[in-house]
């Protein structure tokens, strides 16, 4: 793994970027679509290094519990608040998005409910076999990275007629906010990095009409620096012969065609919505929900939860335009202020990809 | 005694994981992720076998690291390397 952060190599592909970056016009600025990807760009100070190569990145939309909006973590709050013996059972980050109801760490639980932390969401499914006498919930957001394993256990809940369990859950699929992005032309990119984990599961197919609509070169890279400046390269390399494409730098991870079997299981459990994400509003079939025949499954048919879209934002938090591209976290008046990790504003400042996060985190080292 | 692991529950992590253990029927076993011992549901990959690499993202195994690609990439950046590097230095 070593040769991925060895110091000559990552001077030796900054060298290689910096004589392809020299007769573009500047700044060159390159979305990394996947939060994780902003956390290594900020982490190994890369952030820094492609500035001065007249390379800027911008964060994009890539952060599951950044771009769920507050009406869904509200609906989980009011869950757990107003049910007896309810098990809620989510992501660590989740529980500290603040809403206009508080966060769901603040919350206190109804008579004999409780919140659980949970890393996997098998772990969910585990608790329901064991406490029958609980309803509990899955509550979880992702991209196609977690989604086959939220359609994985929606299918055995249903295969082991669970009655006590059921998924309250935010999916979001990348490549439609893409699309959103490019066709609102708010902000001025020259090329997307795309996120590794992500195309693991759907391949390369999906960004195609990245290039070959719009013309905007592209890269899926892995998340060691190393592969992070090779999908850099990739890009550039495409801008100067001007042939865009969607290149695969994370080929050791990323097979051309996805995961077959993760691809098969959505598409037989889960079917697409038009879906509200913060910041970016509606964007059609960006989302995925239980189909019929798993609905008893579903927290939103089996509650009857009225998830109302565009509930509004916090007040001065601006997590919405940081998602956008539009500004930078440290152009929200709040950023370091009033809103830090230890107590967020807005869940861009929560998640450990979330990009006020990864700024704040590492400021010190990336201030220019 | 099996954890689950990291504290960024939802993040993409970037190094693979070894597989120790696969129990076929649960389609579930266990993995080495940089030393310790990790829970991993198999399910959403074919035929892992213990010995494989894996990537695991929220307890589930979605990807199996291929070698051949793995090698060509870091020929590549071996050669990179090699190229920016003044001759005979």
């Amino acid at each position: 793994m070593n040769a991925y952060r060895d110091k000559k190599v990552i001077s030796a592909l900054l060298k290689t970027i910096g004589k392809k970056a020299k007769p573009l016009p500047t700044p060159c600025r390159i979305m990394e679509v996947c939060g994780t990807h902003t956390m290594t760009i900020h982490k190994y100070g890369l952030k820094k290094m492609l500035e001065e190569i007249g390379i800027e990145m911008v964060s994009g939309p890539g952060c599951p519990v950044c771009i769920t909006p507050n009406e869904i973590h509200e609906a989980a709050i009011t869950l757990v608040a107003r049910h007896e013996n309810f098990i809620l059972a989510t992501f660590g980050d989740m529980t500290r998005v603040p809403t206009r109801m508080d966060s769901l760490q603040n919350t206190i639980p109804h008579r004999g409910s409780s919140i659980r932390i949970v890393y996997s969401p098998q772990e969910s499914l585990e608790l329901a076999r064991q406490k029958k006498e609980k309803s509990v919930i899955f509550f979880g957001a992702g991209f196609e990275t977690t989604i086959p394993s939220i359609a994985f256990l929606a299918k055995q809940a249903a295969q082991e007629n669970l009655k006590n369990y059921s998924i309250l859950s935010a999916l979001w699929l990348i490549p439609p906010p893409l699309k959103a992005i490019l066709e609102s032309g708010e902000i001025k990119i020259s090329g997307f990095l795309y996120p590794g984990h992500v195309s693991a599961i759907i391949g390369r197919k999906p960004y195609e009409f990245v290039a070959r609509d719009y013309g905007f070169p592209g890269a899926i890279a892995g998340f060691e620096p190393g592969d992070i400046l090779l999908g850099i390269s990739s890009i550039l390399e495409q801008m100067k012969n001007g042939k865009p494409r969607v290149s695969n730098e994370y080929s050791r991870v990323v097979p051309s065609d996805g995961n077959p079997i993760a691809l098969r299981l959505m598409e037989e459990v889960l079917e697409p919505k038009d879906a509200h994400w913060r910041g970016l509003g509606l964007i059609p079939k960006s989302g995925l929900k239980l189909r019929k025949a798993f609905e008893n499954w579903d927290a939103e048919v089996k509650y009857g939860l009225d998830i109302r879209a565009g509930s509004g934002d916090l007040p001065g938090c601006r997590c919405g335009d940081v998602l956008r591209g539009l500004i930078s976290p440290t152009e929200c008046a709040l950023f370091g202020k009033k809103c830090a990790p230890d107590f967020p504003c807005g869940p861009c400042m929560v998640s450990f990809e979330g990009s006020c996060f990864v700024h704040y985190k590492y400021r010190e080292l990336n201030s220019r | 005694m099996v954890i689950y692991l990291s504290k960024e529950p939802n993040m993409c992590l970037a190094i693979p994981a070894k597989v120790i253990e696969v129990d076929e029927a649960l389609q579930a076993g266990k993995v080495d992720y940089l030393g310790t011992k990790v829970k991993a549901n198999f399910a959403l990959l074919e035929g892992v076998q213990a010995g494989d690499w894996v990537i695991v993202h929220a307890g589930f195994a979605i990807s199996k690291l291929d070698e051949q690609e793995a090698r060509e990439t870091l020929a590549l950046l071996r050669e990179i390397v090699e190229k920016s590097e003044p001759a005979g230095g």
